[in-house]
C-alpha cells in the first residue's frame, strides 16, 4: 500500500523506509520553534531536566511576538527568559524586536523552514508551513524542550482526510474562506489527530499567502497538520528564500485517505464564523445586522503582503465607520516596510485605522485591542472562543482581511 | 482514588481553561488560581484534591499552551476524563504527568458524581451512580513515557 504525502515525509525523518497509519516513531526534527510565552515554559523543563546545550543551536528559532513590545513589567520578564537563554546557547534563530515577526509569517518569509522538512513548535498554528510542503505540527512546551535537547520528537502517524479543489476562487474570496468553509463543513474536531492533505487542479490557483492561510487554520479543524504539494508555486516562493535547499516528496498514487472531501472553490462565498467556535460558518452577505465596534486586521492567519493589499484596495479613498476601531497589524517588519514604501499604511491612516508593529497581541486577547463587555469584533484572526479577545461576554467573527475591511466601512458584518 | 466530577461539554478550548490574558504569569502557583476561569469562575476555589474533571469531545482545543495542563496538575486534579481530546492537550498531559483518560461514556457521568478510579485494573466505578466504565489502556510508548515520569525524565534515561 502506498503512503500519503505527510506519512512519506515522516517516514524519510524517521529514517524508515515505510509507515502506516497508527505507527508510533521517532523523528528527526528540522526545525524546533518557540515565542515569548511557550518558550520559557521550554527552558525551565530543559534545565530541570540537567540539560544544558540544546542538540544544534541553528534548528532552533525563538520568536518573541506574543506581548511585544512587551506590554507589561511580567511579560518582559518572559522575554528575557528567552533572550538570555537565546545568547546564551547561540541560537541563530532569535528574532527580537526590530527583526522579529509573527512567528508563522516570519519563518517562511526568511527561508528558515523549507520544504520537506520536519518542524515541531510550541505554538499551536505551527501547521502553517505544510504551505510550502513541510510536515509541520504544534506541541507543547515539554516537547519543544525534549526537541531542543535531542533533536527528536514522537509522533503516532495520523489517518489522512484527502481536500480535493477545483477550480478558481472567485475575486472578492481568497484562503482565508476556503479554509473557515472546511473548517463550517467539518466541524472543529472533524479531522482530530489527522493530517489534512491539499490537492487537485484548483491547488494551482491558489497564491502562497493563501495556503499559508489554509495550513493555519487546520488545526481549528482539529488537524495535526495541512499541507499541500510541492509545485512551480512552492517552488518560486523558496527560491532565493530558503537558507537550506528543501527536499521533495509525492504521495503514492495508491496512497489511502480515511475520507475524501470534494471542494468547488468557484462555489465559495466570502465566508464569516460566527461565535464562539470557528465552525459556525454563515455567508458574510447574511450578517448585515451585526454591527460591529471593532475591527482586526493581522496575525499568523492573515498579516502577510496580500492580506495588507486586500484590506488597502478596500479602504483606500473611504472612512472606517466612525463608531467602529480598526486595527491593522503587518505581521512581518518586511510586510510593515513594504506597506510603508507602497504609501499603504499612509492610506490606512486617513481611512481612519490604526497600524501597529507586529504582534500576536488582540488575537488572544493579550493587548492592543480588548474588548470590553458586549462588544463586537470582526477578525482576520483563527479563534473566536469565549473570551479569547477579551470580555467572555464579547464577541468574536472570523472572516478573510476584505470582509473585515468592508464591514469596518459599513460598520456592520458585510461583503 | 476517590474524586468529585466537575463536569464540563465539548470543545472546552485551553483559552477558557487558562485565559491568555494570565499568560505573562511564570509562577504555575499564581497561574493555577485562574484554571478554568472563563468556564467556571469559581473552579480553582471549590475544587479540591483528587478532584476529577469530565468533559465531552475535543477537551483542550485550541492553543498548544502546556500551562493549561499545569494548572490544572497543580490544582491537584487527579485525571481528567473526556469522550475525546485535543491532540496537542493530549500530548502535553502525557508528557507533564497529567492522568487523562479517554471515555465513551463520559456523557453518562454527571457533574458532582463521585468517581474511583482503579488505574491498575482499569475501571472507573461511577460510586453516585453503581455503575463501571472500563479505560482504553495505553500504547507500550506513552506507558514508557509516563512509567518515566514524563518525556524529559524518559529522554534523561535514553540520553
Amino acid at each position: 500500500m502506498g503512503m500519503t504525502l505527510t506519512e512519506k515525509l515522516l517516514a524519510n525523518a524517521a529514517g524508515l523506509k515505510e509507515v502506516k497509519v497508527g505507527d508510533l516513531i521517532n523523528a528527526k526534527v528540522d526545525i524546533v520553534l518557540g515565542n515569548d510565552i511557550t518558550t520559557p515554559v521550554a527552558i525551565r523543563e530543559f534545565k530541570k531536566a540537567g540539560f544544558d546545550k540544546v542538540f544544534d543551536n541553528k534548528k532552533i528559532a525563538i520568536v518573541l511576538d506574543h506581548f511585544v513590545p512587551n506590554k507589561d513589567i511580567k511579560s518582559a520578564e518572559q522575554s528575557k527568559v528567552c533572550r538570555d537563554f537565546a545568547y546564551e546557547q547561540n541560537i541563530t534563530h532569535f528574532y527580537d524586536v526590530g527583526k522579529m515577526g509573527i512567528e508563522h509569517a516570519l519563518l517562511p518569509e526568511l527561508g528558515v523552514v523549507t520544504s520537506g522538512d520536519v518542524i515541531v513548535g510550541a505554538d499551536s498554528h505551527t501547521c502553517t508551513y505544510g504551505a510550502i510542503s513541510a510536515f509541520s505540527t504544534g506541541v507543547g512546551s515539554t516537547d519543544m524542550a525534549y526537541a531542543m535537547a535531542t533533536g527528536f520528537e514522537w509522533f503516532k502517524v495520523p489517518p489522512a482526510i484527502k481536500v480535493v479543489l477545483k477550480g478558481k476562487l472567485n475575486k472578492e474570496c481568497s484562503g482565508k474562506d476556503v479554509i473557515l468553509t472546511l473548517i463550517g463543513m467539518i466541524g472543529v474536531d472533524g479531522a482530530l489527530y489527522k493530517s489534512l492533505e491539499f490537492v487537485g487542479d484548483g491547488c494551482k490557483t491558489l497564491s502562497m499567502d493563501d495556503r499559508l492561510c489554509i495550513c493555519n487554520m487546520a488545526i481549528e479543524a482539529g488537524a495535526k497538520n495541512g499541507i499541500f504539494e510541492f509545485d512551480e508555486i512552492t517552488e518560486s516562493y523558496l527560491k532565493g528564500r530558503e537558507e537550506r535547499k528543501g527536499k521533495v516528496f509525492k504521495a503514492d498514487a495508491d496512497a489511502e485517505y480515511e475520507q475524501v472531501i470534494e471542494i468547488v472553490l468557484d462555489d465559495i462565498k466570502p465566508t464569516v464564523s460566527c461565535p464562539h467556535l470557528p465552525e459556525n460558518t454563515k455567508d458574510a452577505k447574511d450578517l448585515n445586522n451585526i454591527k460591529i465596534d471593532q475591527v482586526v486586521i493581522g496575525s499568523c492567519t492573515n498579516g502577510r503582503m496580500e492580506d495588507m493589499i486586500a484590506a488597502y484596495e478596500v479602504l483606500k479613498g473611504h472612512k472606517v465607520h466612525d463608531k467602529v476601531r480598526c486595527i491593522i497589524i503587518p505581521a512581518t517588519m518586511n510586510v510593515y516596510k513594504e506597506c510603508i514604501e507602497k504609501g499603504i499604511i499612509t492610506e490606512f491612516i486617513n481611512a481612519g485605522a490604526v497600524v501597529s508593529t507586529p504582534t500576536c497581541g488582540p488575537c488572544l486577547g493579550g493587548y492592543m485591542g480588548i474588548l470590553a463587555k458586549g462588544e463586537r469584533c470582526i477578525a482576520t484572526t483563527n479563534r473566536n472562543f469565549v473570551g479569547r479577545m477579551g470580555h467572555t461576554e464579547s464577541e468574536v467573527y472570523l472572516a478573510s482581511p476584505r470582509t473585515a475591511a468592508k464591514s469596518a466601512i459599513a460598520g456592520y458584518i458585510t461583503d | 482514588m476517590e474524586g468529585k466530577v466537575f463536569k464540563y461539554g465539548d470543545n472546552v478550548d485551553t483559552d477558557v481553561i487558562i485565559p491568555a490574558r494570565y499568560l505573562n504569569i511564570a509562577d504555575v502557583k499564581e497561574l493555577s488560581t485562574h484554571c478554568m476561569e472563563d468556564i467556571d469562575s469559581d473552579f480553582a476555589k471549590n475544587v479540591k484534591p483528587n478532584d476529577i474533571i469530565v468533559a465531552l469531545d475535543n477537551f483542550g482545543c485550541g492553543s498548544s499552551r502546556e500551562h493549561a495542563p499545569l494548572t490544572i496538575k497543580e490544582n491537584k486534579v487527579q485525571c481528567v476524563i473526556a469522550k475525546s481530546f485535543a491532540r496537542i492537550f493530549y500530548r502535553n498531559a502525557i508528557n507533564i504527568g497529567l492522568p487523562i483518560i479517554e471515555c465513551e461514556y463520559a456523557d453518562e457521568i454527571d457533574n458532582g458524581d463521585t468517581l474511583n478510579i482503579d488505574f491498575e485494573k482499569g475501571i472507573i466505578k461511577n460510586i453516585t451512580k453503581n455503575k463501571e466504565y472500563k479505560i482504553n489502556v495505553f500504547p507500550e510508548f506513552i506507558k514508557k513515557i509516563i512509567d518515566a515520569g514524563g518525556l524529559m525524565a524518559y529522554a534523561k534515561e535514553i540520553a
